[in-house]
């Protein structure tokens, strides 16, 4: 077991965004959420990483780093590409002193390589393409060798083409770190490229868990109404609420 | 009973008194949060723990950036007071007293409280509009993502660059400030240069330049912290933004100005 969620419940102003979800992810496994906008995916995430505390309920991670990759990359854009990636090696006293200015250095332009990037070392966000930013603060993210990685929407905002590149590095970073990843998307193409396993969230409830493939047979009308982007079926959707 | 409280609820009275408790509410729940700033802020200050290049970085946006417009404030200031006292005070056969009074409203009050506001307008609203733009781009998020602590990244090199940098930009500023007096004085009342210089010296004393230095370094650190802590507490989007940097400067100048009676009144009276 790499997370396990019990029980986890957290409002906004009165307002439930999570009600009692469980769920848990194993070493290595690539988890999809997938739901509506507003169902309570980003805080998902937020709440695993930290950022947020829940109302009730547990959170239980293994050992080791939590990273998140953001929907708007998030990257720090006073600081050239390689402050950002290099920002944790530098600023974190737990790492400060581990490595030299030459292997953070080295460090930086591996990661960058793993993410298809090089020699944007001392380019600065507002010169990249979004998928490139996005690439970047992956590069960002696995600085610390994380066990755990939390993408929130990974290809919001991108053409096909570069969605696909995105989610082939997902997939290439699964495979090299060994990390076990979760996946807020509403993609179909992420969920087919990236997933082991899919949660379908809906008005703060899991309303479906299961294999890649058990969601895509759409036995579920939950499932079925998301996979053909119907408007008719269980989840009513409010115009005002898109 | 019931309809006096619904006729009440929609009375003005009811209204205006929902909106000062909402105020209330908003303003001392800001200085709680400055205040657990404050304090963390000052804990990695003294334990030493930030980045050199970081705190050059902000000393050098502190006072490099500012000083074109501080000046500039406190000169025009000063050659007006000059300008307003030195002819009537020369009717009043008081001409020997002008250096003295521009030196003395220059260190104690003047330079402090001008570069204050300069250093807010420039300084201030642009550490809020960063920090409240960090925060909406959830750059502050990843910061904490990332495991470093933004108070100590964001907070602690503003304060101290404040703390340092302010005292120096008063200095300066006073000296420019007194320059330009003398110059105003010696245009509209004929004062010579060297009684306006010598009168300069009859009036100042020790006490008053360590009170300035202490009250500059006070103000720096104020700003800093002020600015910071409301763009911190940014939300929203574009317009969050916005309302963050009118809020630091606002209270920005409301706190300086307290400062100042604070201190005026602990080692003046």
């Amino acid at each position: 077991m790499s997370i396990k969620i019990e029980n986890l419940t957290k409002s906004f102003k009165n307002k439930k965004v999570l009600n009692n979800i469980s769920f848990e992810v194993a070493d290595g496994e690539t988890l999809a959420i997938v739901g509506f906008s507003g169902s309570g995916k980003s805080t998902i995430l937020k709440l695993i990483c930290n950022l947020i505390q829940p109302d009730s309920g547990k959170i239980i991670a293994s050992k080791g780093d939590i990273a998140m990759s953001f929907q708007y990359s998030a990257l720090f854009d006073s600081l050239n590409i390689e402050d950002n990636i290099s920002f944790a090696l530098r600023e974190r006293k737990d790492l400060r002193k581990k490595f030299s200015e030459q292997e953070i250095q080295e460090k930086v332009s591996q990661k960058l390589k793993m993410v298809g990037l090089e020699g944007i070392e001392k380019n600065f966000p507002h010169e990249l393409s979004g998928g490139m930013q996005k690439r970047v603060s992956f590069a960002r993210a696995i600085i610390t060798d994380p066990t755990i990685i939390l993408y929130d929407e990974p290809t919001a905002g991108l053409d096909p083409v570069s969605s696909t590149i995105i989610e082939n590095y997902i997939v290439t970073l699964k495979n090299e770190l060994h990390a076990t990843s979760i996946v807020v998307t509403h993609q179909m193409s992420t969920i087919l490229r990236t997933a082991d396993k899919v949660i379908m969230l809906y008005d703060g409830n899991i309303v479906f868990q299961g294999s890649k493939d058990e969601f895509l047979k759409q036995d579920n009308p939950y499932t079925k109404q998301f996979i053909t982007a119907s408007t008719e079926g269980p989840m009513k959707v409010q115009a005002k609420s898109i | 009973m019931t309809f006096i409280q619904e006729y009440f609820k929609q009375s003005a009275t009811y209204q205006a008194l929902i909106l000062i408790s909402k105020q209330l509410q908003d303003f001392l729940e800001t200085l709680g949060v400055m205040s657990q700033h404050f304090l963390s802020a000052l804990f990695f200050a003294l334990k030493l723990d930030i980045s050199r290049k970081d705190l050059i970085n902000q000393c050098s946006r502190f006072a490099v950036d500012s000083l074109p417009i501080t000046l500039s404030i406190v000169g025009m200031t000063s050659i007006i007071i000059s300008m307003q006292t030195a002819g009537e005070m020369v009717k009043q056969g008081a001409g020997s007293y002008v250096g003295m009074l521009s030196a003395l409203v220059m260190i104690r009050e003047l330079s402090a409280i001008m570069s204050g506001f300069a250093i807010i307008s420039m300084i201030g609203s642009s550490f809020a509009s960063e920090l409240a733009t960090m925060r909406v781009t959830e750059q502050i998020d990843a910061i904490k993502v990332l495991k470093v602590n933004p108070i100590k990244y964001l907070f602690t090199p503003k304060m101290l660059a404040g703390f340092i940098m302010m005292p120096i930009i008063v200095i300066v500023a006073s000296f420019v400030g007194i320059i330009c007096a003398g110059l105003a004085a010696k245009i509209v009342a004929d004062i010579s240069w060297l009684n306006f210089i010598n009168s300069v010296w009859q009036g100042l004393v020790l006490k008053d330049l360590n009170i300035c230095l202490l009250k500059s370094a006070v103000f720096g650190a104020t700003i800093a912290l002020i600015s910071c802590s409301c763009g911190y507490m940014a939300a929203g989007g574009a317009k969050g933004v916005g309302l963050a940097t009118t809020k630091a400067v606002v209270w920005s100048f409301i706190a300086i100005v307290v400062w100042d009676y604070i201190f005026a009144l602990v080692f003046y009276f």
